[in-house]
């Protein structure tokens, strides 16, 4: 395959109105393959601009990339603290990645909280950036430092640039006329500018990036552009910089098409708006704020031009029936939400199952139990969107992958709910919502048709010949029931959440047909049609024979177990990989794929979710492999696990969580 | 046709109560004033002429609540206390609706209370029936959050410690545009108040005092009863002085409602002494909801004397689902229509060639 990149910015600048510039370095130049950067500083230092920036201008240059965003979940946790530390770390690459990296190879540290919470994760020999200026003595004491960790020789393994950016930066924008606090906040821009000459990162899209963000306060948009420009002269004009470092773009990696750099939550919300076209049903979403979830709710607020209408509700429950309305309605009805707020819609979900109605429910799972850890992540909320509900309450569950595989899973989403007229669960979680990843834009005609008909006739014909609606008439295939919306003349009908009649809908209270009515809305959501599980076993294919080794996950732990395996394999050993997008049902073919492995690893972050439906349905002794640190597997931790976990079975037992992981010698 | 159903479609024949009952057998106890709501709204429907498939009739859980299933229309008997809820995301998305929700006082002010002062304070363009009943008539007479304190229940057995809501007080503090009070047995003065909240645009609540015979009986006999009635009930006419009791000289009441100048509180007084002058005038449309609040005090909580019924408040203000209408114009006019294929691409994109 031939390739080549090119840039294009979506709105290009007019002409004659010089936005930004670019800028290349003339030091000495080395090829890296591959780096891990982390950007770390105060809550209010602006470190997760500072990492979208250089994110945006990673994508733009064609690299493959992950990102990590961590932050408090306080708005502004005390300055200085570790509590407050807010830190985006990004992995990019020639070559195809698949998480936000193990071990930063470069961390940029704003102040002595910044290093001390994170220095615990950098391998000997990583390079530190630091901000020598909020290194005073009483930033080092309030976070416990005894001595200045840059002068008493504790840094001695790793190779540490002291750079002055605050003073830099006040030097750089001293004829500014801007306040020293002003100019002071530029800092991070100054630090950009030094990481973008070190790793020849294009600059003219960050320029004109500030110069629209700050439209409206041109001297404070040029403060920034001159701190960028002033921090990447910086590197190349002072000797602690001696190389810049290039990575080339990752074309062979991406197959041909258009790409843009996409988080989870920005992909899911185009899912839905992409859904609701292909549907040709008005977008509903009943959404009440919560993090991490809220972003989809700004993000389609903003696109009213689509028809799509947002409803602030006052609680999370007003927030799905709102949505449950709309359905009834005849719209693509969405609710956003996490965990705690998935708690509450409990009920309306029920109802939802019982009146069969189509709704998504969009859960960006989060660390908890109760408030939990708002702005980590987690899988915990498998078994509450599997069972959370009274009575037989089965609800069908998507999972993506991927930050940009949201976009399809929220598509699927809708499909199965329009197909089958019932509510879906969308599993996401913190770590897809706000990570990131090079995606390519899909052709509009490479998008399911969604189309569905209402029902706009009577379905059935009574003893007396009279044609009348029966509301729970069902299509023989799907089990669906007709779809009839208000406004349809005829068709006027009444539905509830106590038991009904089946076909007629009327209330009834006959045991035979609670019986009746349980299991076939049950058979309903088992019959739902999923693709059969793929499954990664390069033995079956080149001839050296099946693994005895199976890992299967789901969700967003994709990219950290595919990270894991490959490096198993590279070591030599030989493991099986598959991964769950449907959760329920799941698909038809996983019965038999999980018996032809001698040993099935399942890594989670949870306490074995997943591991217990597969053990339940399929009585087969899954491996649990488990973490719940809010923060997504390393890729390194995990390979070492699953080895362990690999060996024959005697020699460990089926002992639970292989959690100290040192090295994989043995594959 | 008033401004609130202009975008109703209209029936094409003329309509009768029949074509509003639906083939459901009607399950309250006998005697139940349900009965009585369920004839009023069935024969007061086709007054407005609409489509019934464009009607549709939404409620929570408790006795009233099975109300929907007896109009022949579109229905939703939905969970406790979500209705209005459910009824705003209905009515918002789909403005060629007439959405009516029937709730009960512990459906609406207890578990759902939450719900229904974010519609009243929304404005949304829904009717709100709630049929007040004191009790808790499903799961067979508990307190609710209307009884009286002291009242013994099988839940309170020394008696209920619980200071009831006042709802058309509670309505009133949620901003409510319109708020009504009417009687389940007085079909004529019911029919007239839902036709005002009908005509209103934006959310009403309408609240029925209803009687709940098998574990409240007579809970509201004191407004019933044609000869305490006269001097219980007050009857609120729009542009009319507020005048009750046995006909005075002038043949309106001999109790008139005059404002104290000192505290500003309605009181009661007998017009043969204190004269005609001073006697409060009406005013629904009031811009101030002071003094709509003030007559929703007026009752005395124990004996429901001096009990207003009719419409106290009914003003224009703007209605939610018709400035989300706007706004989605709006961003059509701003931006565009919404084309998929540039909100994918975004700002920033490469191409990778084959
Ligand atoms: S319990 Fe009371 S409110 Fe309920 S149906 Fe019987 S009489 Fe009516």
């Amino acid at each position: 395959m031939t390739s080549q990149v090119s840039t294009s910015a979506g709105d290009p600048p007019a002409v004659g109105d010089v936005l930004g510039e670019q800028r290349r370095p003339e030091k000495q130049t080395r090829r890296l393959d591959r780096v891990i950067i982390r950007f770390a500083g105060d809550s209010g230092d602006g470190m997760q601009l500072t990492g979208d920036r250089f994110t945006s201008e990673t994508a733009s240059f064609g690299n493959d990339l992950s990102t990590l965003p961590n932050f408090p979940a306080e708005i502004r946790a005390p300055a200085g603290t570790l509590p407050g530390v807010s830190s985006f770390q990004l992995h990019f690459a020639d070559h195809d990645i698949l998480t936000p990296g193990d071990a930063p190879d470069v961390l940029v540290a704003m102040n002595p909280a910044a290093l001390k919470a994170n220095i615990g994760d950098l391998p000997r020999g990583a390079e530190i950036i630091v901000n020598t200026d909020e290194f005073g003595k009483r930033a080092l004491e309030r976070v416990g430092y005894a001595a200045n960790p840059l002068e008493d020789g504790s840094l001695e393994s790793y190779s540490v640039h002291p750079v002055p950016l605050t003073t830099l930066t006040l030097e750089a924008l001293k004829d500014s006329g801007l306040a020293r606090r002003d100019a002071e906040r530029a800092k991070n821009m100054f630090a950009l500018g030094l990481l973008s000459w070190m790793y020849h990162r294009p600059t003219e899209s960050t320029e004109s990036f500030l110069r629209k963000k700050f439209a409206k306060k041109p001297d404070i948009a040029e403060a920034n552009v001159t701190a960028y420009r002033a921090g990447w002269n910086f590197g190349e004009t002072t000797e602690d910089f001696a190389v810049s470092y290039e990575v080339a773009p990752a074309a062979s990696a991406f197959p041909p098409g258009t790409y843009r750099n996409i988080s989870g939550n920005l992909a899911l919300a185009y899912g839905l708006v992409a859904a609701s076209k292909q549907a040709e049903l008005p977008l509903f979403l009943g959404s009440y704020p919560i993090t991490p979830a809220s972003d989809v709710l700004h993000e389609l607020s903003r696109h009213k031009n689509f028809g799509v209408r947002t409803f602030q509700a006052e609680d999370e429950i007003a927030a799905i029936g709102a949505a449950l309305g709309a359905a009834f309605g005849g719209s693509l009805a969405v609710t956003t939400t996490s965990g705690p707020g998935v708690a509450l819609k409990s009920e309306t979900i029920g109802l939802a199952v019982s009146l069969e109605l189509p709704l998504l429910i969009v859960d960006i799972q989060r660390g908890g139990p109760s408030t939990g850890l708002p702005t980590k992540t987690e899988q915990a909320d498998l078994l509450q969107a599997m069972y959370g509900r009274n009575g037989e309450a089965p609800v069908p569950i998507v999972a993506p992958a991927t930050p940009g595989d949201c976009f399809t899973a929220a598509l699927e989403a809708a499909r199965i709910a329009l197909t089958y007229r019932t509510p879906v669960f969308l599993l996401s979680d913190g770590y897809l919502a706000n990570g990131s990843e090079p995606w390519r834009i899909p052709e509009e005609g490479e998008l399911p048709d969604l189309r569905v008909d209402f029902a706009t006739a009577p379905n059935h014909t009574n003893a007396d010949g009279t044609r009348v609606f029966w509301p729970y008439q069902r299509d023989p295939q799907t089990l669906a029931r007709p779809w009839a919306v208000p406004g349809t003349p005829g068709l006027e009908h009444r539905i509830g959440g106590i038991e009904k009649q089946d076909g007629t809908g009327n209330i009834s209270y006959d045991p035979a047909n609670h019986d009746f009515m349980v299991r076939t809305r049950q058979a309903k959501i088992d019959g739902i049609q999923v693709p059969n599980v793929a499954v990664d076993d390069p033995g079956l294919a080149d001839g050296t024979g099946r693994a005895r080794t199976l890992v299967i996950g789901w969700g967003s732990t994709y990219g950290p177990i595919t990270a894991a395996v490959r490096r198993i394999r590279r070591e030599g050993g030989q493991v099986a990989q598959a991964h769950l997008r449907h959760l329920n049902p799941l698909p038809a073919n996983l019965g038999q794929v999980l018996g032809e492995y001698e040993r099935v690893i399942v890594p989670e972050m949870n306490l074995g979710q997943l591991a217990h439906l597969l053990r339940a349905k399929y009585l087969v002794d899954a491996h649990s492999y488990t973490q719940v640190t809010g923060l997504p597997f390393k890729a390194e931790q995990l390979a070492a696990a699953i080895a362990q976990a690999a060996e024959p079975v005697g020699t460990d037992g089926r002992s639970g969580n292989a959690t100290k992981a040192e090295g994989n010698a043995d594959v | 046709m008033s401004e609130a159903l202009a975008l109703v479609p209209k029936a094409e024949a003329k309509q009768s109560m029949k074509d509003f009952k639906s083939d459901q057998e009607v399950r309250w106890c006998p005697g139940c004033g349900d009965y009585a709501v369920l004839a009023a709204v069935q024969s007061f429907m086709p007054e407005l002429g609409l489509a019934k498939e464009n009607i549709v009739f939404v409620s929570g859980i408790g006795c009233s609540s099975r109300f929907p299933y007896y109009m022949n229309t579109y229905g939703m008997h939905s969970i406790h206390g979500r209705a209005p809820a459910i009824a705003t995301g209905l009515a918002t998305s789909r403005r060629d609706l007439s959405v009516w929700v029937v709730t009960g006082d512990g459906d609406a002010l207890s578990i759902g209370g939450n719900h229904l002062i974010h519609a009243l304070r929304r404005n949304v363009n829904l009717k709100i029936l709630l049929f007040n009943n004191r009790i808790y008539g499903l799961t067979k007479g508990q307190y609710s959050p209307t009884s009286e304190i002291g009242k013994i229940t099988k839940s309170t057995p020394m008696g209920s410690l619980d200071a009831p809501f006042n709802p058309l007080s509670l309505a009133l503090g949620a901003e409510a545009s319109f708020v009504a009070r009417s009687i389940d047995s007085d079909r004529k003065h019911l029919q007239s108040v839902l036709r005002a909240a009908a005509d209103h645009q934006g959310t009403a609540l309408v609240e029925i005092y209803q009687n709940c015979n098998i574990f409240n009986d007579g809970a509201f006999d004191v407004l019933k009863d044609k000869d305490s009635a006269q001097e219980a009930v007050i009857r609120l006419e729009h542009g009319q002085p507020i005048r009750f009791g046995a006909p005075a000289e002038d043949g309106l009441g001999r109790m008139g409602v005059v404002r104290d100048p000192a505290s500003g509180d309605l009181r009661v007084v007998d017009v043969t002494v204190e004269g005609t002058d001073s006697v409060l005038v009406h005013d629904a449309a009031a811009s101030s909801p002071t003094t709509a609040f003030a007559l929703t005090r007026l009752a005395d909580p124990d004996t429901l004397h001096h009990t207003p019924i009719g419409v106290l408040r009914d003003v224009k203000r703007a209605v939610y689902d018709t400035d989300m209408a706007e706004q989605l114009e709006q961003a059509v006019v701003q931006q565009g229509k919404g084309d998929l294929g540039k909100l994918l691409a975004g700002g920033d994109t490469w191409t990778v060639a084959g």
